[in-house]
This record gives structure tokens, sequence and C-alpha cells, in this order.
């Protein structure tokens, strides 16, 4: 359901579309042998090529295509066999050549389309333009000084693939979960650390209104849109900020906006002035990228399971919700870890453990799943001794938590502290003639038709042998004795 | 065709190249007698003909991604005309 | 013996392997001409010192038995290519006193074969110009003048300082660079040898770009010979340049057998403009008796498409520099105008630094690639390229190389033909086909005009095919018999 947004002359209708860059998962740039790491000082990780001395020619990275390939097919994607690079020609302090390296008419994959997981379990399909590669720029710091602004160039050059979105996406949530999935996706692949916090995927939005009904309406594309919180927010503000303008009587501008995570709101770039004449052309340093089809092939053989593949397997094979299935296949690493668990045991338990317990557990302690003190398969064996009722659902978690502190194994703990449940009927009876006999009042009124008291009964008992008694046990030898 | 002012001026602004009024003036023949001088290109049929990037008939080898370039700072600071802390120095851009 | 400054390269290596003269003595040799010419301006930067520690080191190699192939041979380069730590300004004031950190390939494969550097040759800003008149340096003279008349005249460009240089005997050889004509035509107004192989058969890295798809490096000698040594040490397929051909290189010289028996020249009748000096078309049926008299066969041939290759040549090859120029911008390297606003100084950098020719075209290759105009002018170019191209090929399968004059005219007055843009662009309209087509060509100095000014033929051949190219070029330079000398080197004392 689209979102709309409420103008004094009714509804309009908010139409999306994104534009992803996304830093390629390498070690070195696009065009140049210079590392990609984060974080290094100023200007030490570029290149002659990557710092546009004179004379200086870009040679392009196989893995770059590779990847570009690979995640082309994660998107359902048409990959070309030919495409083309092509220099984007605008002045910038941070961007060497005077024109980026990109592609234009020539993209490496064209159409495709993937689906998108709503907060309300609603699944939507997103086409996608066009994926290409280009080059990134470098990093420019106007804070440092009052008129002055410094360049870093270590970025320079570095592979990124822009991911063009139709305009299908409907408003802020569509957004985001559009944005979260291609993450997902790219992660699943390895083509993209997905790492936002450090400039690894950047949106711009494209953004405009309309009347439901009406044809598109002009469109605003926001930069430096750099979280899923930001997604939000830029288009919150963004539509609203159309829908006032047309309503004012104005007109919306087709340009460059950038939002100002301080302030929130968007602002017009006035460096952006010729961004509608790039003069697009093929880059004559550079040849027509070709490739054979059976390469495309053997990289499709390498692809892992995709999150929606899993997803629907874990919703058939496993018989998880659709909503528990998401949360599990968030992550390429969650999701192995949840099968390893699940492995010839209690699926729908597992699923249980690894989303409530384990996930719960690692937030609260600020840890990723990596760095888990409890493996897979000591989680998978706490289950298994549920499951054959060595112990129960309830001493579980405080073997559990036992367990993520000292890293011992289920089995160990449960030995040590003596929690086996107990499951041998003649202890169990011992303890409920003990029961019986300290409570005859309430055996009295439970007789005399108080049914609610058995609950109690099995509360006693359960307190009486520490929580090691099998409930169903008890229940069952209870019910004979109480008649 | 010839080049009225507006459009030697918005060229000279997209190439990022200061010109009096005066040399506009100048340009505007120069650059209408160029256009013009091209324009004969379109007596050439060239239906059904692709355009021709670069003659070159080579398959380009491509690099393999390994880190061999960079880590010479000094190198690539050496010819800046400001330059301070490892930076580039430009005046302020105003965004 | 003569002038150690009178040797080709070719008898230079004999000379140095005979021990007659040590390379220290034959730096020092054209490090005295370099001197005495200075009024020609063929340099931007002179680098004697380096040429006599290179010289010293190759005496040494020589002693030892590691001489390579143009080992302590004195060669000018272009301002064009990089040179690590001497300063390349591409003669333009925008990169006054660069010095790069790196050595262009062709210059490093140079140096490898133990070539030694007398200093950076100036040029046309950017390569841009058949005159060598838009050096922010100042333009060089040719050293050659017509009869009985002082004038000073243009070397032709871009290459021209290169060109000035060998002719004048500074330099025994010279490197060049040529987009449509900058090495055939300068070597034709100069009375010597100069030679531009396949697109793609010299890495362009670490040479300033004028146009990326049009620009190849090539070689100026005076002779044939000299031109396949030279040609020889600077080709090769560098991974550093996606463009370069990964094609082995031949020994050019062993070409040079001067048996052409059944070879079959093309005459392009297209070639035959109107307006030919009519010397010039002697010069030319001349060329066309000599192939015949060594066991050639001639043929007319058609390129049709000859007359749009100047107007598609003036799209793409601005068009391309409009870009490649950008990264002049006053930030990481250059000069840079003093401004407080950013835009202030993009633009007064780039107005100060540049010139009016290297404006003029970075305005058209802007317009023709801005929205609105890319397709009519810029893609209809690419197209006109092809059908250029295409016309070549065609020809290549009726005949082997094709004969024709280098330029219209020989050398012109300086600051003749500055008036009207087009009028200096049709200096190239015999050089720039070739170009387009990617082609290997070479201008050979077959005669002289009445005014005792050299005039040079063009044999052009097929893509990778300069081993054709050089035979038959050596076969016109030996029935041409050009031994004409420059009046200003006649002129000096000690000749
Ligand atoms: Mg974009
Ligand atoms: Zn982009």
């Amino acid at each position: 359901m689209a979102k709309m947004v409420q103008g004094e002359t009714g509804d309009w209708e908010i139409v999306i579309g994104m534009e992803i860059h996304a830093q390629i998962s390498i070690e070195s740039k696009l065009f140049s042998g210079a590392s990609t790491k984060f974080g290094a000082a100023p200007n030490t990780q570029v290149s002659l090529v990557d710092a546009a001395m004179p004379g200086m020619l870009p040679v392009l990275n196989e893995k770059c295509v590779e990847q570009a390939v690979r995640t082309g097919l994660g998107l359902n994607s048409q990959i070309n066999t030919y495409s083309v690079f092509a220099r984007k020609n605008y002045f910038y302090p941070d961007l060497p050549q005077g024109y980026q390296i990109s592609q234009f008419e020539d993209p490496i994959v064209g159409k495709g389309e993937i689906e998108i997981d709503l907060p309300d379990g609603n699944v939507k399909n997103i086409g996608i333009t066009r994926l290409h590669l280009e080059q990134d720029a470098g990093k420019s710091v106007h804070d440092q000084h009052p008129k002055k602004t410094y360049v870093d160039l270590n970025r320079s050059g570095c592979a990124l693939m822009e991911i063009v979105s139709e305009p299908d996406i409907s408003g802020p949530e569509e957004a985001t979960a559009y944005l979260s999935k291609i993450r997902m996706i790219l992660r699943y692949l390895e083509t993209c650390d997905g790492n936002m916090d450090e400039g690894s995927m950047r949106a711009d939005v494209n953004i405009s209104v309309r009347k439901p009904g009406d044809a598109l309406g002009t469109r605003a594309e926001i930069k430096n849109v750099n979280s899923l919180k930001a997604v939000q927010q830029c288009i919150e503000f963004e539509a609203r900020r159309q829908v006032d303008l047309i309503e004012d009587g104005e007109k919306v501008a087709q340009e460059t906006r950038l939002w100002d995570p301080v302030k929130l709101e968007t602002r017009s770039m006035r460096s952006k002035e010729d961004a509608h004449d790039y003069r697009y052309f093929p880059d004559p340093d550079l040849l027509p990228l070709t490739f054979k089809q059976s390469w495309v092939d053997e990289i499709k053989q390498t692809l892992p399971e995709l999150p929606d593949q899993k997803k629907h397997r874990f919703m058939n094979d496993f018989a998880l919700s659709r909503y528990d299935a998401s949360v599990l296949i968030a992550e390429r690493s969650r999701a192995d870890y949840y099968e390893d668990v699940a492995q010839e045991r209690d699926t729908k338990l597992a699923a249980n453990w690894v989303i409530n317990e384990l996930l719960g557990i690692l937030r609260k302690n600020d840890k990723t799943l990596e760095e888990s003190p409890i493996s897979a398969e000591q989680l998978g064996a706490l289950i298994a001794l549920i499951s054959d009722d060595t112990i129960s659902g309830k001493i579980a978690k405080d073997v559990f938590a036992e367990m993520f502190s000292s890293g011992k194994s289920a089995a160990t703990i449960v030995d040590e502290k003596g929690l086996k449940q107990v499951t041998d009927t003649g202890a169990i009876e011992t303890i409920i003639d003990e029961v019986l006999a300290e409570n005859p009042d309430n055996v009295a009124a439970y007789k005399g038709g108080k049914d609610k008291l058995f609950g109690f009964f099995v509360g006693q008992v359960m307190k009486k042998s520490q929580g090691k008694a099998n409930p169903a046990a008890v229940n069952k030898l209870l019910k004979g004795k109480l008649g | 065709m010839s080049l009225d002012k507006e459009s030697v001026k918005k060229v000279a602004s997209l190439a990022r190249i200061r010109m009096s009024d005066e040399e506009l003036e100048r340009m505007m023949p120069q650059l209408s007698k160029i256009i013009g001088f091209v324009e004969q290109l379109a007596e050439v049929n060239t239906d059904n003909v692709e355009p021709l990037a670069n003659v070159v008939d080579i398959t380009p080898e491509l690099r393999k991604d390994v880190v061999n370039d960079g880590g010479y700072a000094d190198k690539i600071l050496e010819n800046a005309p400001e330059e301070t802390q490892g930076y580039f120095v430009v005046p302020k851009v105003v965004e | 013996m003569s002038k150690l400054t009178d040797l080709t390269i070719a008898s230079a290596l004999t000379g140095l392997d005979n021990k007659d003269f040590t390379a220290v003595e034959l730096a020092q040799a054209h490090i005295d001409a370099m001197a005495e010419h200075s009024a020609l301006n063929a340099f931007i930067t002179e680098t004697p010192d380096i040429a006599l520690k290179q010289a010293e080191s190759s005496d040494k190699r020589r002693a030892s038995g590691d001489a390579g192939a143009l080992d302590g041979i004195p060669l000018a380069i272009k301002d064009l290519f990089c040179t690590n730590g001497v300063q390349t300004t591409a003669a333009s004031r925008i990169l006054e006193g660069f010095i790069p950190q790196y050595e262009s390939t062709v210059t490093q494969k140079l140096f490898d074969d133990g070539a030694v550097m007398l200093g950076k040759t100036n040029l046309d800003e950017f390569a841009m110009g058949s005159s060598n008149t838009t050096s922010y340096y100042g333009n060089v003279i040719n050293p050659w003048k017509r009869e009985g008349d002082d004038t000073d005249l243009t070397p032709g460009g871009s290459s021209g300082g290169s060109a000035a240089a060998v002719a004048a005997q500074i330099c025994m050889g010279a490197t060049g660079t040529d987009t449509g004509g900058s090495i055939r035509q300068p070597a034709s107004f100069c009375g010597i040898t100069g030679m531009k192989p396949t697109y793609g058969r010299c890495s362009r890295w670490g040479t300033i770009a004028f146009a990326s798809s049009l620009d190849q490096a090539g070689t100026f000698a005076r002779s044939v010979e000299d031109n396949a040594l030279l040609l020889r040490s600077m080709s090769g397929h560098d991974p550093k340049d996606s463009t370069s051909a990964n094609k082995s290189v031949p020994d050019f010289a062993a070409a040079l057998t001067g048996d052409i028996k059944g070879k079959v020249i093309g005459i392009p009748k297209e070639y035959r403009v109107d307006g030919m000096p009519e010397e010039i078309s002697a010069l030319w049926q001349r060329g066309i008796e000599w192939l015949e008299s060594a066991g050639a066969t001639t043929i007319e041939v058609s390129l049709p498409h000859t007359h749009y290759a100047l107007a598609t040549y003036y799209v793409i090859a601005p068009a391309e520099a409009s870009s490649n120029l950008a990264r002049y911008d006053g930030v990481r390297f250059g000069h840079r105008a003093k401004e407080d606003d950013l835009t202030d100084m993009y633009e007064i950098t780039r107005a100060e630094g540049f010139g009016e020719e290297v404006k003029r075209r970075i305005m058209i290759g802007t317009y023709a690639l801005s929205s609105g105009y890319y397709d009519a002018y810029y893609i209809k170019a690419q197209k006109v390229r092809r059908l250029i191209s295409q016309d070549f090929l065609s020809a290549f399968e009726k005949c082997d190389a094709l004969l024709t004059p280098t330029a219209p005219s020989s050398a012109f007055a300086i600051g003749e033909n500055e008036d009207d843009p087009i009028k200096m662009y049709l200096n190239d309209v015999f050089t720039v086909p070739a170009s387009l087509a990617g082609l290997p060509g070479i201008s050979i100095p077959a005669g002289v005009d009445a005014q005792g000014l050299p005039l040079g033929l063009q044999v052009i051949g097929r893509p990778w095919d300069e081993e054709t190219v050089f035979k038959v070029a050596g076969v016109v330079e030996n029935l041409a018999q050009f031994a004409y000398v420059p009046q200003t080197v006649k002129r000096l004392p000690h000749d």
C-alpha cells in the first residue's frame, strides 16, 4: 500500500527511485593497483592514476567485472557481455580527472527485479533498471579550515556499483526495505560489505509526488543519504516540501539536493549546477568491455543461495513463519548458524532459540554472531537436551545463560549442577505425596471442585524438585493421585 | 550554424575558462566558423554505420586484483600548489 | 671522419663500437650544437648534465660489453613525454614547473636501451597546432630558410622542436607524437624523416594526452634506418596502457632490403586536391616513378571519404581534448590562480594557464559533447570515422601501401595562416586520414621546392605493417638522394 502524504488538496502519492552506490569488496581500485582499505592516512592509498597525473591511464581490474556480474546475477538481472565505459565530465576538487569513468549507454548489467519484505508481512517486487561500474571520487573535508577545503584522494578510484531502481518504491518503509534487501543480497554475494558507516553503501533518492493516477511529477535527486534512518527522514521531509510547494502554486525544480542529517532537511546543491550537462562520451582510454556468456554461466554456478530462496526454503522445509524466516535470513552467517543448530533437531524450537534467546543476549552484550561464545553446535546440543526431556525449557534458559558466560557445553553444565530432569516416576511420586501431605486444605478444596488449584500443585512439585521434574510426568501422576 | 554570445558563455562556463566580454566576442566568430566547417559532415550518409570510438583491434588485458601501487603520498603531493598535513588544499567548497 | 653531429644513429653506433669516439664525446658535440642553435628555441628544457652523466654510464656499459641497442645515442624528447625529475610542460603555462615523479614508458624504453637525453623539445601547446607557434615558451624557428630570404619559417607542428633539433643536427634522433600529422608534417617542413607507427604500437602511458584515440608516439631522424632503430626501442606492449597492443615488435631495420619487387602501391585519387602546388604534384609523380623503377606496381585507389577527414578530426580530437585537459584545474599540480572562491580559482587558473588555440579546441570539444549537439557532431564524426577507416581497409585489399604527399605546402613563415584557424587546420589534410584510421605513416624528404625548401612524401601502410612502410620509404630515400642541408647548419663556422 502506497504511503500517502496528506495535503490541503487531498492525498499525494510519493514516487521514489533509488540509486545505490555500493563499494565493491576487492583489494585494489577499479583502474589502479592502489589499496582500497578504509581509514588510511590522507593520500597514502593513491596511485599516479588515481591522482590523474598527466599521461596516466586506467587499466580495468578484472575482479571488479566478476563482482559486478555476480551482483547482477544476484539481482536477477540481464548481464551484458558487451559494455562501454564512458566519461562523465564535471569539475570538483575531489574528482582529479575532471571526469568520472562510469558507464552510460551500455552498462554491464541491465534490467532485473527483486522482492522486498514489507513490515506488514507483504512482499512487493521492485524493478532494477541497471547496474553499472564506476569510479568513486575522493573525500573533501570542509570543517578543518574556515576558508579552505582539504582533499584526500584515498577513495578516488575505488570501484563502485551503481544500482538504479525503477520508480517502483512508494514510501519511506518501502525505501528502507529496498535498501535493506539490496544490502542483504550484496552481503550474501560478498560483493560489498554493506558498511554504511564507512560509506561502503550510499544512496541517492529520487523523489517526486503526484495525485494518484496522475503522470509522474518533477523529481528531485537527494544525495548523501547514508543510513536507513536518513532514507526515511529525507523522504518524509522532501515529499512534504514538494507537496507544500505545489499546493502553494509553485513548481518543483528538477535539481540535485543534499540531505543534511543534522538539520534534517534537504537543500539545493549549488555545486551541481552543471549536473544536467555531463557530456558523457565513451572513454577513449578504455576499449569496450566484452566477455563470454560461458564465463557468466560459470559465475552463476558459484552463486550462494540467495536470501529470498533461503527464506522460501526455511518456510517450506522447516515450517517456519514468514517472519521467523525473514529474521533468520537477514544475514547469511545467521542463516548458516540457524541451519547448523536446526540440523536433525526441532526446527521451530531451534528458530525460537536463535531468534529470541541467542540474538537477544548478543544484542544485550553488544556482540555479533561471529563473536558468540556459544557455537551453533553447542546451541544445537542444548536444544537436543530439551527435546529428549533431559532438561526442561525453563532449566535450559539457566543453562544457556551459563553457557554464554562460561563457554562450557550444555551437557557439562547439566552434569556439574545436577540439573538433569527427573523422569523416574517413583521419585516424582514421592515428591507428589509429600506435597499433598503438606497441603491437606488445598487437597480438600480441589476435590470440592476448585479445579484451578491443579496448577498450584504442579508448581509446588516443580519447586520441590528444583525444576528438574518432567512437567508432563508430574501432570500425569498428579491427575492420578488427585483422582 | 553560428553561435551567439550566450552559448559561447555557457560553453566557457562548462569548460571552466573565464572569458571577458571582449574574449567572448572574439571567440564567437572563430567558433562559429569551425562549427560551420565541421557541419559538412551532415552531407555524409551514415545510415546503418556504427560509430567508431577506437580503431585498435585488440581485446585489452585486465589487471589482477592485487595491491601494487600507491603508498607514496609525498610523490602525489610533490607538485601541489597548496597542501597541508597530507591533504591537497583548495578554496572552500560551498555546497 | 665527418663531424660527430653529421652522423646517423647507425653509423654512430658503429663508431662507438669501434672506439672511434666515446659516448661522452658524442654527447658533448651535441650539447655544443644545442648551445650554438639556441636561437631556434627548439628546447624548452635543456638537460646537458643528465646527458653527460648518461653518456658516462653508457661508456662504462660499452666497455663491459653490456651496451644496449641505442647505447650512447643523444636524443631529444618532445616535452609531452613525462620525464622523472625533469620539468615537463606540454608547452603550456598551466604545467610550468611541473616535475613528474615518473618516467613515460616510451622514454623509459629508450633509456633502457642506453639512449642519452639532451633535453625536452618545444611543441605546440598540448600538441595542438601545425606551426609550433602556440607554445607558451615561444615559437620554434625552422633551421631552413628560403633561398636568399632570411624570414623565419615555422618548423611545422606540433612536434616542431623535435623536428628542428634533428634537422639542425642538435640531436641524432628525437621522439614526437602524432595525433593528426604532428610528426609527419614537421618532418616534411624540416627535411627529415618522421614515422608515426600504428595506433597501439607504442604505449601512451606517461605521455601527456591530447586526443586519446589518435595520439601515437613516433620518431624523427635523418634516415629511414635510424627511425626504424628508434621505433624498435620505443615499441611494445605495456600493461599500463589498455590500448597498447600485445604484439611482438619486429626488427624494423631488417625490413630495409630495398626489394619492393611485386609490391603494389596505391595512389589515392582523392589526394589530388584542387590547388595543389605544381611542385608537390610533380614530386609525387617522381615518387611514383621511383617506386615503379624499383619494381613495384602502382595503381590508383579511391578513399572516397577523404574530403571529410578534417571535419571528422576537428570534432573528435577537440572533444577528447576537452575532457583530457579537465585535469588541469590548479588542484594537484601546475599553475593555480590565487583566488578565494573555488569557481574563480578554476576559471581563472584555466584562463591564465591555457593559450588561445587550446582554449578554442576545449571550447569546440565541450560544445560538440554538450547536450543537444552530441549526436549531430560527436556521434556523426565517429560514424564518418568508421567510413574513413573502411576506405583504407578496402584500398589495402588491392595494394600493400599508399604513396601521397605529406603536406600541401612547404614550410611557411611564422605568423602566416594565423588569422584563420581553418586555414591552419588544412596543413593536416594529407596526414589526418591515416591518423583517424590508426595507420602507420612515414614522411621522407624527397625534394625541394623553388624556394629551396624541403618537401616530403608520405607512405601509409596497413595496420601493424610498419615493415612495409619502412621498406617502401627506404626505396624512396635511396632514389630521392635528398642531400640538402639547412642553411642554418651550413652557415655554422666550424663547417
Ligand atoms: Mg547518480
Ligand atoms: Zn554514480
